[in-house]
């Protein structure tokens, strides 16, 4: 180890007090429906008992994340009821008093802490290249930026209104926790961040293939691959003791009171549509603009008649069931297909040939995003998912700098539409702005070369973003078209972002594959 | 990290704080019948954009004077027509004459907020990143932190985009002028200084440290030869920028006159509200507009005003270097708000501007004195519904304030500049100085925070009503004149040692 510099870490609580302050400068801001769905289970588990806290059905936005996120809100109404106690009443919907707003703000910018914590764990793991002696250039100063100053988190949650920083936080936390190789406390950390939020499901197969492969068998055959005979079955035990006992914790309560096909039909609500509100840039985005297309060059060269086609409502804004024209419709069970074959090989590759705990990162990233690409109804903030734990290895590899930066800035502005009021178009405009210069110049001087870290072909397509922000934001809110097309710009940007995911999702992929056969050939 | 993206990430972050700001309320939002600023402002777009020039400062039936009349130069008024044009495209109620009045709505709001972050983008933030990047000395780290510091000062964003004025405008064509003096262009020096003398008369605070400067310069280098040339150039610069800018009330003497007349009210009193300045903090013991007539108080804050800007002033008469220029504009300036006529508590932002110049030299000092200054308007930002970005911004700018600028390092007898005064100050030699600046600093902010909380939180008992407003005022008074004191030592002991080196380098 290196010896410590003295001052190393001073900046760390400078950037983190600094993004905090930020925060509390959008209390004011526009907030979405999200906020009355948080205040509408503050209310439900504060004055409801535990019995009925999945069968309340006074709001349309009922209970829907796991017991442990219920309890979370249980927790947060306590303090609450001391800024104002008429929040905490189920028939008052949408209801936004100044204290309501402030305290739920707060509460954000608070349980942020959290992240704030598992970010810097996450700096100490991260690798120090000698002789870089300035602060602004150390890969985890870097690093810190990138996720403390993340666009996507500040203008989902203290914008939008969530709480993804907090449950960020058990995700960043738990992945430091098997960078440093102690997995029992990153299992319990993921455990409990699956009781919390359900939609981190996505990752666990990464988790359980990893845990299986890495800790219960404890050594390799010299060749790296497996050695069935070190399996110990005392670390299965411990480790599959500490994931039941968290989830016996959040629905045992449940499982005993017999509401268990309650919760879960609560919390899969499979008779929403294939793609959210707007389409999430994934597959299904350039699926369904395949199938616009081809209905339109149908009735154009007249071998559809338009009268037998069924009407395809796109993106109207709300959530609903969507029927495809010309392709076959897609069904649960297909996406459910799709998404395991697609996160199939990069399981495999790490039950093969394990790479150590940046191995699992990489598997966790391409499972998070294969999800993303193929999953049923997928939200556009679950692209954070693959966003932040790439940060990790965007510091310390050159070619995941290149994809980090691809998947980012198209990911970033992907969740655009989120923020549609005037008055925050230009915070949302100018802390894009922001990160996407940090993150281009850190990252090139972090990887100086003579190489640059993107291809033309990437750098020709981010700067197309840019014509797409400017005609979607300023130019088409002002042309006639805003009454007859009003989703056009949804359509567009997650068609055109759409190309970005899923050429990041493919080159992750390829990166994977090369490091398995580097080992071979040598 | 290359300069050019610190710079420009200092200033985009300047923008967001901004803007995060400018989400609040504004002064007198809601609140009919007279509004506030922000209908002042409004109202002067609906009168320039409606009414010829020559009725722009006149009572008439078109024009009430008693709701808002438009008591600023022509530039502003000027301002106020362009703004005119575009809200009358974006929508035609928001100017229309008499209908107009107290309109109020979300996208009128936006609209406002926009104008004045159009102006400081045009104006403000270009002169303050060139000011770092070329006036101050140190490394290109030390420039951006001062930029950093410089562009998030809470005083003029919380009353530029919380309160709503354009006070960004004036003090951007100082700053101009500053800048164009230090790079030593001297006539667009002061044809800036002239706009911004144009856009608000309260820059007259800053006229005579402009003034002496460009005379001793002059003096300097001689009255007979090349002086005298550059003295006639300032002086044509200065007159043809006065007479372009008051161009359409030229035509008629008395046209000009009430004019002027608008700009200089010397009806309003000594002073209103509670400032923290001399008079208002005088006011509790002697109640001196009982006892004086108007007059004679007219007379005594000149002649008060006057004998504390001379010192300074023939110093920097005598000595014309931009180190003098810098302390005698902070000198003059709080002055001014300490001893002149009418003053209003936001006129402080004036003395805040040649502080900022300062943030690099004397990071402590800059720094205490700016946070002082904020606090200074804690009444009228509670009134105005600003608490919690008063909150955010100042422990932003005391936090990074002393963090980036290192401040509490700073602050030895020699950083603070107090070398030779040593012996004169202090009787006893074994004090050390460092640690009571820093212990003076702490209480400073502890007090400051403790009355914050306390005008917000504590009801003041039945009989005064007024404790915490006068209470802050006092404070801030008393912080004010010690820096008024501390930089007139400044300015009277020796030149900073490490700049004259670089200077002859």
């Amino acid at each position: 180890m290196a010896a410590p510099v003295v001052d190393s870490w001073s900046w760390f609580p400078a950037l983190a007090l600094g993004v905090s302050l930020l925060k509390c400068l959008f209390i004011n801001a526009y907030h979405s429906t999200d906020f009355e769905v948080h205040r509408n289970w503050l209310a439900i588990t504060h004055s409801l008992p535990v019995s009925r806290w999945y069968h309340e059905n006074t709001s349309e936005w009922t209970l829907d994340y796991p017991p442990l996120f219920a309890w979370f809100e249980f927790g947060l109404s306590h303090v609450a009821q001391h800024f104002d106690r008429n929040m905490l009443l189920v028939e008052n919907l949408n209801y936004d008093s100044p204290a309501t707003v402030l305290f739920q703000r707060l509460s954000v910018i608070f349980t942020d802490l959290v992240f704030i914590f598992a970010v810097r764990e996450c700096c100490r793991c991260v690798q120090e290249q000698k002789g870089s002696r300035d602060i602004l250039n150390r890969p985890s100063f870097v690093l810190a930026v990138l996720l403390l100053w993340n666009f996507g988190l500040l203008i989902v949650d203290h914008i939008h209104f969530q709480y993804n920083g907090f449950l960020f936080g058990f995700l960043l936390l738990s992945v430091a926790k098997h960078l440093q190789s102690r997995h029992l406390q990153g299992a319990l950390l993921f455990a409990l961040l699956l009781n919390l939020k359900h939609i981190y499901l996505y990752v666990a197969p990464a988790y359980g293939i990893y845990l299986l492969r890495s800790y219960c068998f404890t050594q390799d055959n010299k060749d790296g691959s497996i050695s069935w005979r070190s399996f110990s079955p005392l670390r299965l035990i411990a480790l599959g003791s500490i994931v039941g006992s968290v989830c016996a914790l959040s629905f045992g309560p449940f499982i005993a009171m017999g509401q268990l096909p309650q919760v879960l039909s609560r919390l899969f609500p499979f008779k929403r549509g294939l793609c959210h509100a707007y389409w999430a840039p994934n597959i299904w985005a350039l699926y369904n603009i395949l199938d616009k297309v081809l209905v339109t060059l149908g009735v154009r060269l007249k071998l559809l008649q338009e009268a037998e086609l069924p009407r395809a409502s796109m993106t109207g804004g709300l959530v609903q069931e969507f029927q495809h024209s010309v392709l076959p419709s897609i069904t649960p069970s297909i996406t459910l297909v799709c998404t395991l074959l697609s996160i199939l090989p990069a399981a495999a590759s790490i039950w093969w040939r394990p790479g150590g705990a940046r191995g699992f990162l990489r598997c966790l990233l391409l499972c998070a995003l294969g999800s993303f690409m193929f999953g049923w109804h997928v939200h556009e903030k679950a692209i954070l998912i693959a966003i932040l734990p790439l940060s990790i290895l965007a510091v310390e590899s050159r070619e995941d700098a290149g994809i980090f930066l691809v998947l980012t800035t198209t990911g970033h502005y992907s969740l655009f539409p989120l923020i549609f009021t005037p008055a925050e178009l230009p915070i949302k405009a100018v802390l894009m702005l922001m990160f996407v210069i940090y993150s281009f110049t850190a990252l090139r001087k972090l990887h100086s070369g003579p190489v640059s870290l993107l291809h033309p072909l990437e750098s020709v397509y981010l700067l197309g973003l840019v014509v797409v922000a400017t005609a979607c934001e300023i130019v088409f809110p002002l042309s006639p078209w805003q009454q007859k097309l009003p989703f056009l710009p949804l359509l567009v940007t997650s068609v055109y972002c759409s190309v970005g995911v899923t050429y990041s999702f493919l080159r992750l992929y390829v990166s994977l594959l090369r490091r398995d056969e580097k080992p071979k050939q040598l | 990290m290359q300069t050019w993206s610190l710079v420009s990430l200092c200033v985009l972050l300047g923008v967001v704080v901004r803007w995060g700001v400018s989400l609040n309320s504004y002064s007198g939002a809601g609140r009919p019948p007279m509004f506030g600023d922000y209908e002042a402002q409004r109202h002067w777009q609906e009168v320039t954009y409606n009414l010829p020039v020559q009725e722009w400062y006149l009572n008439t039936t078109d024009n009430n004077l008693n709701y808002w009349g438009l008591d600023y130069p022509p530039l502003t008024a000027y301002h106020s027509l362009i703004c005119a044009y575009i809200a009358k495209i974006i929508n035609p109620e928001w100017v229309e004459l008499h209908k107009s009045r107290g309109y109020e709505s979300p996208a009128h709001k936006l609209f406002m907020r926009a104008t004045v972050l159009v102006a400081d983008l045009l104006i403000y933030i270009p002169a303050v990143v060139l000011y770092c990047l070329y006036l101050t000395d140190g490394s290109a780290k030390k420039k951006v932190s001062t930029l950093f510091c410089f562009l998030l000062y809470p005083g003029l964003i919380l009353i530029d985009y919380g309160h709503f004025q354009y006070n960004g405008v004036s003090l951007g064509f100082a700053l101009w002028g500053v800048l164009a003096l230090g790079l030593g262009w001297d006539s667009l020096g002061s044809m800036a200084f002239c706009l911004a003398l144009n856009y608000k008369q309260m820059e007259l605070y800053h006229a005579l440290p402009f003034f002496c400067y460009l005379l001793g310069k002059c003096v300097k280098l001689g009255l007979m030869g090349r002086g005298f040339f550059l003295l006639v150039r300032i002086a044509s610069t200065v007159l043809v920028t006065f007479a372009l800018c008051w161009l359409p009330f030229l035509s008629d003497p008395s046209r000009a006159l009430q004019v002027v007349r608008r700009i200089f009210p010397v009806a309003r009193g000594l002073f209103e509200d509670k400032v923290a300045n001399t008079w208002c903090s005088l006011n509790i013991l002697i109640k001196i507009r009982s006892i004086l007539s108007s007059d004679s108080q007219i007379y005594l804050s000149t002649a008060c005003t006057l004998l504390a800007v001379l010192p300074s002033s023939v110093r920097l008469l005598t000595k014309p270097t931009f180190w003098q220029f810098k302390l005698a504009l902070a000198n003059s300036s709080l002055a001014f708000f300490l001893f002149s006529y009418q003053v209003h508590e936001k006129s402080i932002l004036l003395a805040a501007l040649p502080v900022c110049l300062l943030l690099n030299d004397l990071p402590l000092v800059a720094i205490y004195f700016l946070q002082v200054s904020t606090f200074s308007m804690v009444p009228l930002l509670l009134k105005d519904g600003l608490l919690v970005p008063y909150v955010v911004t100042s422990l932003a700018f005391l936090f990074f304030g002393v963090f980036l600028l290192s401040a509490l390092e700073h602050c030895s007898e020699e950083e603070l500049r107090l070398g030779a005064y040593h012996k004169l100050l202090f009787c006893l030699p074994k004090l050390d100085m460092a640690c009571i600046v820093r212990w003076k600093f702490y209480i400073s902010v502890a007090v400051m925070a403790g009355l914050s909380f306390a005008s917000v939180a504590l009801v003041p008992p039945p009989h005064l009503p007024d404790l915490f407003p006068v209470l802050v005022s006092t404070t801030a008074f008393l912080h004010f004149f010690g820096t008024f004191l501390y930089f007139n030592v400044v300015q009277f002991s020796g030149p900073p040692s490490r700049k004259s080196q670089k200077k002859k380098n």
